[in-house]
């Protein structure tokens, strides 16, 4: 006994030297580094979005391998995708994991270029393991001025831009023409617009939809971006999370509208929420931008949907989403990513094509070319009854207003959403919810160690 | 292989024979450590790898425990030793009612389960009976554990989504007059994590108990039967007293694993831990902390945990050896000699 007890103790000291030992290293990569002449370009993403863009519309390729993972360009360079799903931050996981082995990676396994979405661009915009796009990747302030300047605003720190994107996604109101012109007598998108026009208006709207037994809205969640878009701070500064007064006229408003009856109680994604833009939904619109009417509206639709739906800019500019090309530190491409950068991203003619493409119809980030787009009378969304979309989307998208944004965003978004949705419910009051949230960020960032809330 | 069989008897001889003559014992104490010596290596595997992937974790999770360690964005906050910080703010915050609502959903799916996994147990074998298809029932009854309890949560969650299929035969059949909104309500969501364990467990259950009732001696139901016991008599007096070791065996196994639940409600809720985080159990907050690695709470409420754990598993230890036949171990061992 004495013995086992003896080896016990002499193993338990050597776990405890081995965590010593392991917690030495802190992860702060040295110095830039970028080189020229890598045979392998990585490129790690969430979805088929980018690969198929790149594959479609990139003049370099020279080949697609049969099961897509890897793209041969006309250098010679193979592209390498690496595609890992974002449910439950999968995707930031594993590439925070990546990134931080980056240093001692071969040469040929290095990510060379990663995408990121709006909410958490700061995260990795606002470290080393991010590349100035001008001054270390190549491209010009020139080639660089056609886009719209909040997607640039968003992957700036300091004024150095480390992050490019090829769309833009300004938010309109979408809504069903039939309950439109039984509400307000009229499906015009300028009279729709003048009805809503501000969230007073908006108001009114909903309680005469509720008369005739139509919800304004489908679930919680829909207008939160219109509101979290236009708050005047940032989320965090120094470690108080300041909950803006908008955020919390999104709460009133929406506690409001569920214990009046306009909407449906459901949350975003959920099933409920689906299907309230299917053909048999009461809902008169739902809050979406560019890639959500063209691709998740429209899908959820369905065919009897064509043509029953249209947009109008809403009560207030806002915008949601999108996905934004990063260089990665210790890249050994940087020449492909400068080409791949500037063709995708500041090419005009690559990127109307897109737009112009029915069946992809993204808004690009060429104020020119959206431009062109706007003023062509031919042109026009079948889905949309004809209406010319990028039209109101290249009003607002010229709005939007994204100095605000801090490296907190996603989870101070998804934590208030979800804490409010009690209260919503009617399971908790404000204050319990209140508490709910200051619980759950504090969780989510131990640094974190006030919660303000407006008087 | 016959040598060694010689020379194993061998040595038994002269290990009896050592307490008659001593002279030989030098030689005998060497020939018994070459021996053993091959019993520790056949046995060195386990606990290499219980050192490896048990110990060393364990040792490093209480060290961490003292520690803030967590990572902000792509940076890694720490380890700076802050003492008992960790345990003070776990306390601070809601963690007993986790414990209590882990411990809610763990009673509210147990309690069925054994009292269902005891009647079908005592039908099944009750010879009397003579039911038919047994196998095919057994087989039944044991489904819903094959099934992954992550997919049964999502399964769960569509069935009974606001307009999911339950939802719509509620409200058509008439007996609702509108939908009932399960995971917006607290018992709803309870309710639903629950049975999902109760059905996913009893099937096991019943297989275990009715090993056991079939391992009781049939003279002792024949005899009851002749002294004129009727069903219920039988099961009170004769089949629960019999089985009551297995009883405690699937009792301890489903706390262990009642503590430990996380799939079925971390699905059924998307993480949220239900309405006010009234299903959120112990591990689901566990994996809140680990989620933007922040290995010092985490640390510290494993620590918690391995504490709870080993406080139960001795009481049920104890109290198992203490009652059997109403005596303590002691008793029996002195009533043996």
């Amino acid at each position: 006994m004495k013995k086992v007890m003896k080896v016990g103790t002499a193993l338990l000291l050597g776990a405890t030297m081995v965590g010593l030992t392991g917690c030495g290293h802190k992860n702060i990569p040295a110095g830039v580094s970028v080189s020229n002449g890598g045979k392998v370009l990585n490129i790690w993403c969430w979805n088929e979005e980018f690969r198929s863009r790149f594959n479609d519309f990139y003049p370099g390729v020279a080949e697609v391998s049969s099961d897509k993972a890897t793209t041969t360009l006309k250098d010679g360079t193979v592209v390498k995708w690496t595609i890992n799903e974002n449910v439950n931050n999968n995707y930031q996981n594993k590439l925070d994991e990546a990134l931080i082995a980056q240093a001692k990676a071969a040469a040929d396994d290095k990510i060379d270029m990663f995408l990121v979405e709006a909410d958490y661009a700061l995260k990795y915009v606002d470290s080393d393991y991010t590349l100035d796009i001008q001054k270390d990747i190549g491209l010009t302030k020139e080639e660089l001025a056609d886009q719209y300047q909040y997607t640039k605003d968003i992957v700036s720190v300091d004024g150095v831009q480390k992050g490019t994107t090829w769309q833009a996604t300004p938010g309109l109101f979408a809504y069903r023409r039939s309950i439109a012109k039984a509400v307000l007598g009229t499906d015009d998108p300028d009279k729709v617009q003048e009805a809503l026009a501000n969230w007073d208006k908006f108001d009114e709207v909903a309680a005469k939809a509720h008369d005739k037994g139509y919800k304004m809205l489908s679930g919680f969640d829909d207008s939160y971006r219109t509101f979290s878009n236009n708050v005047s701070a940032p989320w965090v500064t120094g470690t108080t999370v300041n909950v803006d007064k908008n955020i919390m006229r999104w709460i009133e408003q929406t506690k409001a509208y569920t214990d009046k009856g306009y909407n449906n109680k459901t949350s975003l994604w959920d099933d409920g929420w689906a299907s309230d833009q299917g053909a048999d939904g009461d809902v008169f619109g739902f809050f979406y931008s560019t890639w959500g009417i063209n691709f998740t509206l429209l899908g959820n639709a369905g065919e009897k949907g064509f043509g029953d739906w249209a947009v109008c800019y809403g009560p207030a500019p806002y915008y949601w989403g999108g996905t934004w090309l990063c260089a990665a530190q210790g890249t050994d491409n940087a020449d492909d990513i400068k080409d791949i950068m500037e063709q995708l991203t500041c090419n005009t003619e690559i990127m109307e094509s897109m737009t112009r493409d029915q069946e992809i119809q993204d808004y690009t980030n060429t104020i020119s070319g959206m431009k062109d787009i706007a003023e062509d009378k031919n042109f026009g969304s079948d889905f949309l009854g004809g209406e010319n979309h990028v039209a109101l989307f290249s009003e607002t998208a010229e709005k939007i207003d994204m100095s605000n944004i801090s490296p907190y965003d996603q989870g101070c978004n998804e934590l208030i959403q979800r804490a409010m949705k009690d209260y919503f419910n009617g399971n908790v009051d404000l204050d319990t919810a209140k508490q709910n949230f200051e619980t759950s960020i504090k969780e989510a960032y131990p640094e974190i160690t006030d919660v303000a809330w407006p008087t | 292989m016959k040598n060694r069989v010689s020379i194993t008897a061998d040595d038994v001889m002269r290990d009896s024979g050592t307490e008659i003559s001593m002279s030989d014992t030098k030689t005998v104490k060497n020939k018994k450590v070459d021996y053993s010596k091959w019993g520790y290596i056949f046995i060195l595997p386990f606990f290499i790898t219980f050192a490896i992937f048990q110990l060393i974790p364990l040792a490093s999770t209480i060290y961490y425990s003292f520690f803030e360690y967590y990572r902000s964005g792509l940076r890694d906050i720490g380890p700076t030793f802050v003492g008992l910080d960790n345990y003070k703010t776990l306390f601070e915050t809601d963690l007993p009612k986790y414990m209590g609502n882990t411990f809610i959903l763990w009673l509210m799916g147990f309690l069925p389960q054994i009292t269902v996994s005891l009647i079908l147990a005592a039908w099944f074998t009750d010879v009397r009976l003579r039911i038919k298809g047994k196998q095919l029932f057994k087989v039944i009854i044991y489904m819903p554990n094959l099934i992954m309890a992550s997919a049964f949560s999502m399964l769960f969650f569509a069935l009974f989504s606001d307009i999911g299929p339950v939802n719509s035969f509620l409200v058509d059949s008439g007996i609702l007059s509108k939908p009932y909104r399960f995971l917006a309500e607290v018992w709803g969501t309870r309710g639903l994590v629950a049975s999902m364990n109760f059905l996913m467990w009893f099937g096991n259950t019943t297989i275990i108990l009715m090993a056991a009732v079939m391992g009781i001696n049939p003279s002792l139901f024949e005899a009851a039967e002749l002294d004129g016991c009727n069903h219920r008599e039988t099961f009170f007096y004769i089949t629960l007293p019999n089985i009551k070791p297995i009883l405690v065996y699937v009792f301890i196994t489903s706390m262990i694993g009642g503590l430990q639940m996380f799939d079925v409600p971390q699905i059924l809720t998307d993480g949220t831990g239900g309405p006010d985080r009234t299903s959120m159990t112990i591990i689901m907050y566990l994996n809140k902390h680990l989620f933007n690695k922040n290995y010092g709470m985490a640390g510290a409420l494993s620590v918690v945990l391995f504490v709870v754990c080993a406080i139960l598993c001795l009481c049920v230890y104890f109290s198992m050896n203490g009652e059997d036949n109403g005596k303590s171990k002691k008793r029996r061992d002195r009533d043996k000699l």
